[in-house]
């Protein structure tokens, strides 16, 4: 109603200065398309909720591979712009937001996502619009022919590679194992690939107690995770879920009876709970600054980092933003602007090294092939200082054989 | 399944039932004597875990921080009746539902621009670590004092509210208001100090949550929700409703997760809607009750 009334309420003049301004935008494209417009880079991640500080880290590092690439002059002289969105954690809002940013903002690629179901829900999106995503979630299911596109890329690790990588450490033939598991996409994958490890390696399994995601209390399933007396107790759980249910398990005195082992260790949620809680956790990890001391690149991504935020480290997850826009930049500088297959061709054929060594896109699923951290925390008297939390066990370079097959995934061969 | 186990799986459900009733507590009494759907109680509930935590690091004893974090954040909780709440007596219900509601975005947020979004270790005070052997198993101590001291609380609770004049007067103004101010009762210092009670409770709640879960500024929200189910299954404003209905959510989600571990969540839902379907008021609440 109101509407209608102000409506009528233009005046001609500004009616006309209207007329004039679309005209001139009308315009615009005719005179732009040029060299100079900027390269813009939708980024979802969910800046809300039990995950906002990986989400956060991720953003920090983005940044900085945007402000890298802009420093040295940009793409073929246009400067790149990261478009940040919080996806909430949510599958609807995330497709809602991506959608915005491909058909509002015009973003010329898409990288990001945390969760699983947020990861599908980006991917959706980009491939129905054949925009290029490249996903920095650990599920992989996106890799599968059945959610994979042309388009889809993804940079980090995924379940089937940290589990085999935290078991070959960890496990021992006859050793016996019991899981418990976020009763979603994420945790499924990461019950599956610890299964197929420890079948691999001659463990048994002696129970599996799947719990509801975003938990706040895991008391009620100690007693029986006890009952069932494990060698090794494998959580896999992600965000506040791993530091509440460590912390609980250690409460109820699980670490005087048995090894606790996740498929990833994340250093914010190390921080979260303190040294005492964690120590002893081994789990798997993409990057840990600590590997400064054996890798180049780590050195180089840590004083970038650290010139950037005031001397701050980068974390784990921190890292995937950096490599994940790093590498679509590196890809773009190839190609020599946005033209999307000419990007996509210079993905497959990328060798990159920005965080911790060479990796690249396997051909037929577009899976990062990269090494594979496994990391112990360390007893609070062992620490050379706040930031020393994780023991390096081990540092397995990447290779093809490290994944599922491109026919097992379902991808002609 | 043997005996042992399930008798470690009921005592785990009441520590949990704990921590529950002197969240509900907090919003039952609230609700029962005022009138006010307290929807700020789960942010209250983490701010108290902040401030136990603050309080426990400047004094260096988790001992302090669990008395005066209390005490505090229900000083400040009277602030907020006498300051927002008090203006909204008499209105519709949804006035102070939506103010709270509001409110308690406000407090999280302001939590996270102070402290951070990430979490924070809360640890546990040095003489509760570790585990009690209980002859069947092995149970954290902490958890065992967390039940005593709720126990201790309800005791001191109940006798106020049953054998003190304050308590009569309290029992009377939930009532009868209009009544106690003929007889000369000055019924807002009553509500003032009501609301300073239920907040208290809410924060004393988040203390103890403290050390068994990480702190950070989301945790009151799904505490809240579960505050709500308790209140709700026991019956709006009852004291003892909110007592019997937080032990057995408690023990029901405990008891679920030896069977169905992914339905220990669902379960206190489903335990709400069948309460409902039986007895709308709730376990031991009045009908037709409007407060």
């Amino acid at each position: 109603m109101s509407k209608t009334g102000s409506m009528s309420k233009i005046s001609r003049r500004t009616a006309l200065a209207g007329l004039s301004a679309s005209a001139a935008l009308l315009a615009m494209p005719r005179l732009g398309r040029a060299a100079d417009e900027t390269i813009r880079i939708g980024f979802p991640t969910p800046l809300t909720g039990p995950f906002a500080a990986e989400a956060r880290d991720q953003v920090k590092c983005a940044e900085l591979a945007v402000k890298l690439v802009n420093d040295k002059g940009g793409i073929g002289g246009r400067k790149v712009e990261l478009l940040v969105r919080d996806d909430k954690l949510n599958a609807g809002e995330a497709a809602t937001r991506t959608l915005e940013l491909i058909e509002k903002d015009k973003v010329h690629a898409v990288v990001g996502a945390l969760s699983s179901a947020v990861q599908l829900a980006v991917n959706e999106v980009t491939r129905a619009r054949g925009v290029i995503y490249v996903s920095i979630s650990q599920s992989d299911t996106i890799n599968e022919a059945k959610d994979f596109s042309k388009y889809t890329f993804h940079e980090a690790l995924n379940p089937h590679m940290t589990t085999a990588a935290v078991a070959r450490q960890t496990l021992k033939k006859g050793m016996k194992v019991a899981h418990l598991v976020a009763d979603y996409a994420y945790g499924h994958e990461m019950l599956r690939g610890f299964k197929r490890a420890q079948a691999a390696i001659g463990a048994d399994n002696v129970g599996e107690i799947l719990h509801p995601f975003g938990a706040a209390d895991y008391s009620t399933f100690m007693p029986r995770l006890m009952s069932m007396r494990p060698d090794v107790l494998c959580i896999s759980n992600f965000g506040r879920d791993q530091a509440n249910a460590i912390k609980q398990a250690v409460d109820f005195g699980v670490k005087q009876q048995m090894k606790i082992v996740v498929p990833v260790i994340l250093h914010n949620q190390r921080l979260a709970v303190g040294p005492d809680v964690f120590e002893g956790v081994v789990g798997g990890a993409n990057y840990y600054w600590g590997l400064e001391a054996q890798s180049k690149s780590a050195a180089a991504f840590n004083a970038a980092f650290k010139a950037a935020n005031g001397g701050a480290i980068p974390t784990d997850y921190g890292a995937y933003g950096y490599s994940g826009v790093g590498s679509l930049l590196a890809a773009m500088q190839t190609a020599g602007g946005t033209d999307i297959d000419k990007v996509v061709d210079a993905l497959e054929k990328l060798q990159y090294d920005l965080t911790k060594g060479p990796q690249h896109y396997r051909k037929c699923d577009h899976q990062s092939v990269q090494s594979v951290l496994v990391l112990e925390s360390k007893k609070k008297s062992a620490m050379g200082g706040e930031n020393d939390l994780f023991a390096i066990l081990a540092n397995d370079t990447g290779s093809d054989d490290m994944l599922r097959s491109c026919s097992e995934l379902g991808h002609a061969t | 399944m043997d005996l042992s186990l399930i008798i470690m799986q009921l005592l785990s459900g009441i520590a949990l039932g704990a921590v529950l009733v002197i969240t509900a507590l907090g919003l039952t009494i609230v609700f029962g004597m005022l009138g006010v759907v307290n929807f700020a109680h789960g942010a209250l509930f983490m701010i108290g875990a902040y401030a136990g935590l603050y309080l426990a690091s400047l004094t260096g004893s988790f001992w302090w921080g669990l008395l005066l974090a209390p005490i505090l954040i229900g000083a400040f909780g009277m602030l907020i009746e006498f300051v927002l709440i008090r203006r909204l007596y008499g209105r519709s219900i949804d006035d102070p539902l939506l103010l709270t509601f509001g409110l308690s975005y406000i407090l999280v947020e302001g939590v996270r621009i102070v402290f951070g979004s990430d979490g924070i270790p809360f640890p546990t005070p040095p003489q509760l670590i570790g585990v009690l052997d209980l002859g069947i198993g092995f149970f954290p101590r902490y958890r065992l004092f967390v039940i005593a001291l709720v126990a201790v609380v309800l005791l001191a609770l109940w006798l106020t509210l049953e054998k003190t004049r304050i308590g009569l007067i309290v029992r009377a103004g939930a009532r009868d208001p209009t009544i106690m101010q003929v007889l000369g009762v000055d019924i807002g210092r009553v509500w003032l100090a009501i609301f300073g009670l239920g907040v208290g409770l809410a924060a004393l709640g988040g203390v103890l949550a403290g050390p068994m879960r990480s702190v950070n500024p989301e945790m009151g929200s799904l505490v809240l929700a579960e505050a709500f189910v308790v209140t709700v299954i026991g019956g709006l404003g009852s004291i003892v409703g909110a007592v019997v209905a937080g032990l057995m959510v408690g023990i029901s989600i405990s008891l679920v997760a030896l069977f169905a571990p992914e339905m220990a969540t669902i379960v206190m839902f489903a335990l709400m809607a069948v309460v409902l379907l039986i007895r709308p008021q709730g376990l031991f609440g009045v009908r037709g009750r409007t407060a």
